[in-house]
């Protein structure tokens, strides 16, 4: 339609040459919209496929069914549940690690491969080297993050202590597995790839270190497609029961696999709210700019008419402008958005060790978001374009109407200030276009708030995990143990040296269910006097404990449906699987993760044991700590350690690395809008008081004074419009901390003035460097042709 | 009254290149003007009056020759000079008014009053065209007459040494027009102030002091009215 050899398409790309500087900055904008949205869905739509191919190549299991042993015989009960198509049956055990020249404690999770080399469910992803032989006992494969963290390669030896017996491994391959896409440690929230890993031992060799040979105590199975899960689930328990079975779940209770579903939603969620608010910018610059350009082509139009076009064609005409400002800023924003998206995907495959990355982009929704941003950018224009299309020949070879103005009424109240002319010219011209100006602060106000939302998101990431490790878990370290032991332990434990102070707490895998609605979690039996982790409230102080009943985490209170008073079914999967029903005695606020609390010594009587603990919280001397990491790492009765200082640094050298990239991406986001608006403003204020400006120039205003006029107002709209854009970006902050809210973290709503310094500063600068295009402008005005020209 | 000369020239030219050809506005102009005087600058369209009135008033320099305003070489003058003259010196009146719509007439006045060294209240400034009482009014509440007038009682509100005054009546009707002359005479006559009009309208000659008639860029001929005609006696 563009290259039609006709006057007015001549006419088209003339005048799309004249105002390239206006069209960039808009299509700019445009651009800005379709390239995050199209950058969120490739990278959605990419990883989704990605995952989909990864699970499938590698068979993951869609119900996992954990257990204390079983005899290899029950595999044949199993397999005959209805909806069952294959399964895989295996040991499973917890380690600690000693690697060469690393003092702090490693733990590790150590699962068993079967004779036959790759397990029927869960396969694993061979990056290098092989897995594991039958009959060679030394031999592990090992998870990738860990190796790299290491720089483990095949062939290189590390021991490892499993059931107590320590033994010396050899890596024989470095693997990937769709179960372990996250690592996450026991407990943790965050990955620590250094000091958890994941490895696989011949199905022989662990059954041997575990006294399991002809059993397992792990089976994970695939179920026919739309067969129900549920019934899977059910018939599984049943089958298990008698083995110690804690009680089988889905993909859905899954960790790796909900971390990356959380991951994977909130890329959603970015592929709207970001686009949206570009387009409405984007739609506000295409109607003021298409408004003035039909006032100044007002007798064009009527020439045009006059000849015979129709109001139709006039329409079309003026339309195709805007269609083809759309198009640049689509292209530039699909392009972008593509390559974009390849990145980002590309971080998320090395984040998560994907083993390759499939391209994906839905072309159901490329057509869908051509088509939603070729008409809003027709809606910006539409009250233009309709206007031109309507005007009736002979008035539209008249000028416009003289501008008509008043007095402001403030004007009038403040009769007593004494304004400059150049002032009042200021305010007047305000006041005669009010919505035109309430439009232009609306645009700053909307690129301050996106700058915000990008580096909002990293103070409060930071604040949760500071907070979580400097008000609610204050102990150096956590020792997570085999079996329970007396809590009287503790007091041994205190008396060793480099330790200042130990806490024991007694943790329960559970299932909450209230009604149908139901979560696994972990019930925790706190002592009454914690002084190194605490539960705590919205204002981040530290609850007391009820002497009957649970608290629970608001997040886990809402997904259950339950609050305070209510009676919830806990069922412990532990000992003798002791089904309860605790009243919910109130709720806590937590960052990270969710979880159920009670006293310690009421967890005990409910659970029928004495006053037991299986997690020891330690305060350690920092100038002894190594001696202690070494006695916990030899003590048998440990079953993993976890630091505290490790976490901290494992969330800042990965998140924040990420966040980085993403507040940078969106401060680039905020400063296009902010200069395609301030940009345009400041071009048509320069078209409309052109000559208003050249005409105070000859009386002898210096280019400075009439800078101050032209520049006064955009002044005064950039200083509302970022304190609006400072309160809008607030609203759309909590929005996204609503939206993205999951069950493994909660983002906390903090706002710095950090943030609200850099937002502010983006602002500016994109004004400056617009108002530096019209300051240069400004010198070149044509004095003379002002004199000879009417308006 | 004709001691010292407040402008003069020396073979002014200016040429402008445009695009292939080369336009010569000015072609050698020799001219000066008087203390108080009011002259009349009459020529066809394309004649080069109006070239000459932009160099005089320090919006354009010439490409060769020499123009003074008093001890001030405006041929060399840089923005920040020529702004300084305009601002102290001159007082402009143009075809379209230029008005400030978004001011008062009172303000538009004042636009300039402020930043002069000198200048008369704008009220009196309004006076002195007559339209004292319209002072609140908008431009676009005035009629184009009265917009002109506003804008010689703003030209003239800060005192300038000269008043140049581009077609002032071109853009109104015979009537009109003369109320507007009738503006110019007066001020020029209460305040002493150079005053060149130029026109192509040759009915207008006879309210001045000297008629410079201007053709292809010279000046083509010059005569001395021996009196001024009131303007209403003028007509077109």
């Amino acid at each position: 339609m563009f290259l039609a050899r006709s006057v007015l398409s001549i006419k088209l790309r003339r005048e799309l040459w004249r105002m390239r500087g206006q069209v960039l900055a808009i299509a700019l904008v445009i651009a800005g919209g379709v390239a995050v949205c199209v950058m969120s869905l490739v990278a959605y739509s990419s990883l989704n496929a990605t995952r989909e191919l990864y699970y499938q190549q590698n068979q993951f299991a869609e119900v996992f069914a954990p257990l204390k042993r079983a005899p290899r015989q029950v595999l044949h009960r199993v397999s005959e549940i209805p909806g069952v198509v294959r399964l895989s049956a295996r040991v499973e055990a917890a380690a600690k690690l000693e690697l060469p020249g690393f003092t702090e404690p490693v733990s590790a999770r150590v699962l068993s491969v079967p004779q036959s080399g790759q397990p029927e469910v869960n396969r694993l992803f061979v990056r290098q080297g092989r897995l594991p032989a039958p009959g060679r006992n030394a031999e592990a494969a090992i998870v990738g993050a860990f190796a790299e963290s290491h720089g483990l390669l095949p062939g290189d030896r590390f021991s490892v202590i499993i059931n107590g017996r320590k033994q010396t491994l050899v890596v024989t391959g470095i693997v990937e597995s769709p179960e372990f896409i996250y690592v996450l440690p026991p407990g943790g929230m965050l990955p620590d790839f250094k000091r958890f890993g994941v490895l696989w031992l011949s199905q022989e060799s662990l059954s041997a270190a575990m006294d399991m040979r002809g059993a397992f105590n792990s089976v994970v199975v695939r179920v026919q497609p739309g067969y129900p899960l549920a019934s899977v689930i059910h018939d599984l328990d049943r089958v298990l029961d008698r083995y110690g079975a804690t009680g089988a779940f889905s993909r859905r209770d899954q960790f790796s696999h909900r971390f990356l579903s959380d991951d994977l939603d909130q890329l959603k969620i970015m592929a709207t709210v970001f686009p949206l608010i570009f387009m409405s910018v984007a739609m506000f610059l295409l109607h003021v700019v298409i408004s003035r350009l039909v006032n100044t082509q007002r007798d064009i139009i009527a020439v045009l008419k006059a000849f015979g076009y129709s109001n139709r064609q006039i329409a079309w005409h003026y339309s195709q402008l805007v269609l083809a400002i759309a198009a640049i800023g689509l292209v530039l924003g699909l392009l972008a958005g593509v390559w974009l998206g390849r990145g980002l995907g590309e971080l998320y495959m090395e984040f998560y060790r994907l083993p390759g990355l499939l391209f994906r982009l839905n072309p159901a929704w490329l057509a869908l978001l051509i088509l939603i941003t070729g008409f809003v950018a027709w809606l910006g224009g539409w009250r233009a374009i309709r206007q031109a299309a309507a005007l009736p020949p002979a008035e539209a070879m008249r000028p416009e109407g003289p501008a008509r103005f008043r007095m402001v009424g403030a004007e009038r109240w403040f009769s007593g200030i004494r304004l400059s002319q150049p002032s009042r010219m200021i305010i007047r011209q305000m006041a005669r276009r009010p919505l035109r100006a309430l439009l232009s602060m609306v645009g700053i106000a909307m690129a301050t708030a996106i700058v915000m939302v990008g580096n909002f998101q990293f103070d409060s990431v930071s604040l949760m995990v500071q907070t979580e490790f400097a008000r609610v878990q204050q102990q150096d370290l956590t020792a997570t143990l085999v079996e329970p032991v007396n809590a009287a332990a503790l007091f041994g434990l205190q008396r060793q040296p480099g330790i200042r102070y130990a806490e024991g707490r007694r943790s329960v895998a559970v299932r909450l269910v209230n009604g149908h609605r139901d979560r696994r979690s972990v019930l925790h039996g706190m002592p009454a006097e914690a002084r190194l982790q605490f539960v705590v409230d919205k204002d981040l102080q530290s609850v007391d404990l009820p002497a009957e009943g649970l608290l629970l985490t608001d997040f886990l209170a809402t997904e259950l449906g339950v609050g305070p008073g209510e009676d919830l079914r806990v069922e412990m999967l532990e000992g003798d699987r002791r089904i309860l029903s605790v009243p919910v005695a109130g709720v806590t606020s937590e960052f990270l993760g969710v979880g159920a609390y009670m006293r310690l010594p009421a967890l005990n009587r409910a659970l029928g044991e004495g006053p037991v603990i299986n997690q020891i919280l330690l305060s350690v001397d920092p100038a002894e700590k190594d001696e202690v990491y070494q006695s916990l790492r030899e003590a048998p009765g440990v079953l993993g350690i976890g630091l505290r200082q490790a976490m901290l640094d494992s969330f800042y050298d990965t998140l924040a690395r990420t966040f980085l990239t993403f507040t940078f991406f969106n401060s680039l986001l905020g400063a296009i809008i902010a200069f395609g608006v301030i940009y345009n403003t400041i071009r048509i204020a320069l078209a409309e008081k052109g000559r208003e400006l050249a005409s105070l120039r000859v009386m002898g205003y210096t280019h400075n004074e009439i800078a101050h006029i032209l520049f006064g107002d955009m002044a005064v709209l950039l200083v509302f419009g970022v304190f609006s854009g400072w309160l809008f970006g607030q609203g759309l902050a909590w929005m996204i901390v609503t939206a993205m809210q999951t069950e493994l973290y909660r983002v906390p709503l903090t706002i710095t003035a950090h943030t609200l310094g850099i937002s502010a500063t983006v602002v500016f600068v994109s004004a400056m460097v617009s108002g530096g295009v019209a300051w240069w402008r400004l010198r070149h005005l044509d004095l003379v042709a002002v004199l000879k020209t009417r308006e | 009254m004709e001691s010292q000369p407040v402008f003069r020239t020396r073979g002014l030219t200016k040429s402008y290149d445009q695009g292939e050809v080369t336009v010569r506005a000015l072609r050698g102009v020799d001219l000066e003007l008087y203390t108080g005087e009011l002259v009349v600058l009459l020529g066809a369209s394309g004649s080069g009056k109006s070239t000459l009135l932009n160099i005089l008033g320090g919006l354009d320099l010439p490409t060769s020759g020499e123009v003074s305003y008093g001890d001030l070489d405006l041929s060399v003058a840089n923005d920040r000079l020529l702004t300084r003259y305009r601002r102290e010196h001159v007082g402009f009146v143009f075809q379209f008014y230029n008005l400030i719509p978004s001011l008062t007439a009172l303000e538009n006045v004042a636009v300039v009053t402020e930043i002069a060294a000198n200048p008369m209240t704008p009220e009196e400034a309004l006076r002195l065209v007559g339209l004292q009482d319209r002072g609140l009014h908008f431009p676009a509440q005035l009629s184009g007459g009265e917009q002109q007038r506003v804008a010689i009682a703003r030209a003239i509100a800060k005192r300038p040494a000269v008043l140049l005054c581009d077609e002032p009546t071109g853009a109104l009707d015979s009537t009109t027009g003369i109320l507007v002359l009738e503006a110019l005479e007066s001020a020029n006559r209460e305040t002493g102030t150079t005053t060149v009009i130029i026109t192509h309208n040759a009915a207008i000659a006879g309210m001045a002091d000297r008629v410079i008639t201007m053709s292809d860029g010279s000046i083509s001929g010059e005569r001395r009215n021996s009196e001024r005609q009131p303007p209403h006696t003028l007509s077109w």
